[in-house]
């Protein structure tokens, strides 16, 4: 081979490798580009962190509709906790304020700092179940051995499709005491 | 252009190969160095195939007989790594070494240490990935595809395997560089691009792809690496973050990383199928094409692999359609092929049945790959047997099949011995069958709605389990018959003398075949001035 080929050939190597670099940045790009898609509604996202009360306005209660609310409760790998809700499902009119109960107790002899975190599903729902109230908005702490009764105040929104006729909501808990201990 | 070679330092070992087994430490030969990573993939084809031997022989049955749990699940992660970054990704490699040059008249790769090196991070990555089987906790048990939060419950194996995933990047991206780099920068002066065969083009392709994709799939494993150990959130719920964030990442990689395997398959296919059928290729610029739409179209359907995490209406319908849409240029090539076979004055040696197998059972695979493509539809088939059957379908009887008929059209003109034909065609008949009885149960048990990933089942689902692992047995036997011939054609095989053009007036079809038979240690190293290839 010779030289004027070789110079050649190193050259495209180059740039072909600074292209994998590039990609590999792109990767991450792919992080911020992904929450500016689901702010855009291209992609359906719970977002946890943008999950926030809203003052509780009078609606008209649509009496005709019946959503079926599931309750759905669990825990993250390791979180040495019980949690449950106190109902499984509630038969809820669009418009109707609600109050559930949840119930959650630290297992263990230390303070715990835990952070339970909602998914809807369908995901497009969550815009419309608007909570009043609710344990998720921050983190909770727990003493040792403490037992809580959390009651979560929510409403569906009328302006919910009718196709919906089935909200199912999840709440994990994340046992976030090492990460809390961290940042203070 | 012979001696400015000889004058130039680099090129020390123009006097052939290095004695000893230190040669193979050391070579910077791409002959060499294909060979290297053929018989690589080789012994991988043979330790994954063990593991799915063991995944079906739990399957065989319903109840648990032979393996904890676990384990399985662990059997059926590696099974898929060491296939795909092991098996077919590092024999198309090798193939592309050993060929590429050779079709495009280069005296060897444009960077021949670089070419080393990428051979041996592959052994390393594989080695480390095997290690994880030897650690607490196992080997990662989460499936191949990685996703959080459930492989971030792998014991002391993550980051090992996380480590092995880049080493097997890095390698990919660089033997994808060099191939890259031979194509466009050291073709003879006569071979134009559109002269180039079939199997260079969809190289020169894959290798653009991989450039693309690998660093990708890189950042993501590196993502779950800062998750896991240095507090990130990029898939952490509790810290604002979203496991499936992570599925769309892997899945920008993951689609055409599959056509990574896929389009070299379509090449050599579209190498083979002209000189048994004695025509030229039927198309040859729309198979180029099609190719190129293919890869294009592979990064713009990823999230039809995810059409169940709840992806809005819009999304669901632009991926549908997107996906249904790449049907039509490999429909492109699927009647090319068969328009090339018409009215052919065709014989049927081992490499063209397997070729034909690998044209019908593709297609097949294709089918219910838009099958699946239908949104709708996919919720019933998701993580089902039925998407099991279909990514095999694509993957053994076609990827493969054709580098078995890549092995057996090759062979002689590597080695400079015939193989043994009735043996050859012996391998192909049992292969081809058993491998129907592998796979083609497979649907019925999706639709039925077994779910994959299981080590056991509910009793409905035991006959077409027993009938698959049966099919599963005769196939993994049947593949000693390669290994033998492989072994036996090295040695000598049937002792008859093959001409320079092996195969009748193959000639035409391609430079290697211009060549003597067994292939010098250095080819090339004055360009051919005359190209053979006739393509229509």
């Amino acid at each position: 081979m010779n030289d004027e080929v070789s110079v050649k050939n190193k050259k495209l190597g180059r740039k072909l490798a600074i292209f994998a670099i590039a990609m590999f940045g792109f990767g991450y790009a792919l992080v911020p580009l992904y929450d500016v898609l689901c702010e855009w509604k291209w992609i359906e996202r719970d977002r946890p962190d943008a999950i926030k009360a809203i003052p509780e306005t009078a609606y008209a209660i649509d009496v005709n509709r019946n959503i079926n609310v599931e309750f759905i409760t669990s825990l993250n790998e390791n979180t040495p906790m019980v949690f449950s809700s106190q109902v499984p499902q509630l038969l809820v009119h669009p418009g109707e304020y609600h109050t559930v109960n949840f119930y959650a107790e630290n297992k263990t002899n230390k303070t715990m700092v835990a952070r339970a975190i909602p998914s809807f599903s369908p995901a497009l729902t969550s815009t419309y179940f608007e909570k009043v109230e609710c344990f998720c908005f921050s983190e909770q702490t727990f003493a040792p051995h403490e037992k809580k009764i959390m009651p979560m105040r929510f409403v569906v929104n009328p302006a919910l499709s009718a196709d919906y006729k089935t909200i199912t909501l999840s709440y994990t808990f994340f046992d976030n005491t090492e990460t809390a201990v961290k940042n203070n | 252009m012979s001696a400015v070679t000889a004058e130039h330092g680099h090129d020390d070992h123009a006097h052939g190969p290095e004695k000893g087994w230190l040669r193979w430490i050391i070579t910077t030969n791409h002959k060499d160095i294909g060979t290297l990573y053929l018989l690589f993939a080789l012994a991988m084809f043979f330790v994954g195939g063990s593991m799915a031997m063991i995944i079906r022989a739990e399957l065989f049955e319903p109840g648990m007989q032979f393996v904890d749990p676990k384990f399985f699940n662990s059997m059926t992660t590696m099974h898929a790594l060491v296939m795909v970054f092991g098996a077919v990704m590092p024999a198309f490699v090798g193939l592309a070494n050993w060929m590429i040059p050779m079709m495009i008249g280069a005296p060897d790769m444009a960077l021949p240490r670089m070419n080393n090196m990428s051979f041996w991070m592959l052994v390393a990555g594989i080695l480390l990935i095997a290690s994880t089987l030897f650690m607490e906790g196992g080997a990662p048990a989460g499936g191949w595809t990685l996703y959080p939060p459930l492989v971030l419950q792998t014991g002391k194996a993550l980051p090992f395997a996380i480590f092995a995933v880049h080493l097997l990047g890095v390698s990919s991206i660089m033997g994808a560089i060099n191939i890259v780099a031979t194509i466009l920068n050291m073709r003879a002066p006569a071979m134009t691009l559109m002269k180039m065969p079939l199997f260079v083009w969809t190289w020169l392709i894959t290798g653009f792809l991989l450039i693309a994709i690998m660093p990708v799939f890189a950042g993501s494993v590196t993502m779950l690496l800062t998750d896991k150990f240095f507090h990130t959130s990029f898939f952490d719920a509790a810290g604002g973050g979203d496991p499936v964030l992570y599925q769309h990442i892997f899945w920008f990689f993951g689609h055409p990383e599959v056509y990574v395997m896929i389009l070299p398959t379509f090449g050599v296919a579209s190498t083979i199928i002209p000189v048994f059928a004695r025509k030229p290729l039927f198309g040859y610029s729309s198979m180029v094409y099609a190719t190129a739409s293919i890869a294009f179209l592979s990064f713009i359907v990823w999230a039809h692999h995810m059409f169940t995490v709840g992806l809005p209406i819009s999304g669901e319908l632009y991926f549908m359609y997107a996906t249904m849409l790449i049907a039509i240029p490999t429909g492109v090539k699927v009647f090319n092929w068969t328009a090339t076979m018409w009215k052919g004055a065709m014989t049927f040696e081992t490499p063209m049945l397997f070729s034909i197998s690998f044209v019908v059972l593709f297609t097949l695979g294709g089918f219910t790959g838009l099958m699946m493509s239908v949104a709708p539809v996919d919720f019933q088939y998701h993580d089902t047997y039925f998407i099991v059957a279909h990514f095999h379908y694509t993957l053994v009887p076609a990827s493969v099949f054709i580098l078995m008929a890549a092995g057996y059209y090759w062979m002689p003109k590597w080695t400079g011995h015939m193989y043994n034909e009735k043996i050859g065609q012996l391998h192909f008949w049992l292969s081809a069958i058993s491998v129907n009885v592998l796979f083609f149960p497979q649907h019925f048990l999706g639709l039925a709605g077994m779910p994959r990933r299981i080590p056991d089942y509910a009793i409905q689902f035991a006959d077409w389990n027993m009938v698959s692992s049966i099919g599963g047995f005769i196939f993994g036997a049947s593949q000693l018959l390669f290994l033998w011939i492989v072994i036996d054609t090295i040695k000598g095989g049937t002792g008859e003398k093959v001409s320079d053009e092996v195969w009748e007036d193959a000639h035409k079809h391609g430079l290697e075949w211009t060549l003597p038979s067994p292939v010098p240690y250095h080819t090339f190293t004055t360009p051919p001035s005359v190209i053979p290839c006739d393509h229509g």
